[in-house]
């Protein structure tokens, strides 16, 4: 699924890395937890979650995602937003929650792995 | 005996949870340049930040040290105390002392030395109460 398939069906504010959104997402994780981030995601996975803090973007770093969804309308504090787009790594906003916006993208096609 | 042709060390500081994640990263991109293949370097970066968090959120500081070699990468995290009392509960997932502070952050869930082991070839811990913990990774290249 496109980034931009993301965005729209999550009706989503692109925080950074704007000019991507044609690339392409194959798995999602929900996840606030982000030791499990770490043991389960593979790379090129969407990461959905409510935590908007540095190590968020450290995370996805370590495993290769590209692409952050934060949930309940949440936003980062710009020096989050700064560390991602140095990073190259996309960050959008939804107002769903956690279970809603995933429910929104399994329902679309996009698949968990596990 | 190994022949290393590289050696890296990192200082890491208790409690400082806005700089936590550098030496991870730093070690991440090292491997990345040096053309070692992606498994092997998403593996060894897993390793080092779940390393980095544990002297960040429980050590009293410490030092992860990366040693490459042509056939096997090396990370040793050694940290100056406080030691764990039982190191067989600490390796149980879902086992954790972490504070609150470390939580919210997305860690303390127990799952860190877990997650290290699971990315190791080799996977070494030692520790002694008062004096200090050393973790060792070794990942075949």
């Amino acid at each position: 699924m496109q980034i931009r398939d993301v965005a729209r069906l999550l009706n989503a504010d692109i925080l950074s890395g704007g000019t991507c959104l044609d690339r392409e997402v194959k798995f999602a994780c929900g996840c606030d937890l982000m030791s499990d981030a770490l043991a389960f995601i593979e790379d090129g996975t969407l990461l959905l979650t409510g935590l908007t803090n540095l190590q968020v973007i450290r995370t996805a770093e370590m495993i290769d995602v590209f692409v952050i969804v934060f949930v309940r309308g949440k936003v980062p504090a710009n020096e989050v937003i700064d560390m991602a787009k140095e990073r190259n790594i996309i960050l959008m906003s939804t107002d769903y929650t956690l279970f809603e916006a995933c429910g929104i993208l399994y329902q679309a096609g996009l698949k968990g792995k596990s | 005996m190994k022949q290393f042709i590289m050696e890296h060390t990192y200082e890491v500081k208790a409690g400082d949870y806005v700089v936590a994640g550098e030496a991870s990263s730093s070690i991440k991109g090292l491997l990345k340049k040096l053309g070692i293949s992606g498994d092997i370097v998403r593996r060894m970066a897993i390793a080092a930040y779940e390393a980095e968090m544990n002297l960040v959120i429980h050590s009293e500081g410490g030092h992860l040290i990366l040693k490459i070699s042509p056939a096997e990468l090396l990370l040793i995290s050694q940290d100056e105390g406080p030691g764990i009392p039982d190191i067989d509960l600490a390796m149980e997932e879902g086992y954790s002392t972490a504070p609150d502070e470390a939580r919210e952050m997305g860690f303390g869930a127990g799952m860190g030395l877990a997650n290290i082991k699971r990315c190791a070839d080799e996977f070494n811990i030692k520790s002694s109460v008062g004096i200090g913990t050393k973790v060792e990774v070794k990942i075949y290249i």
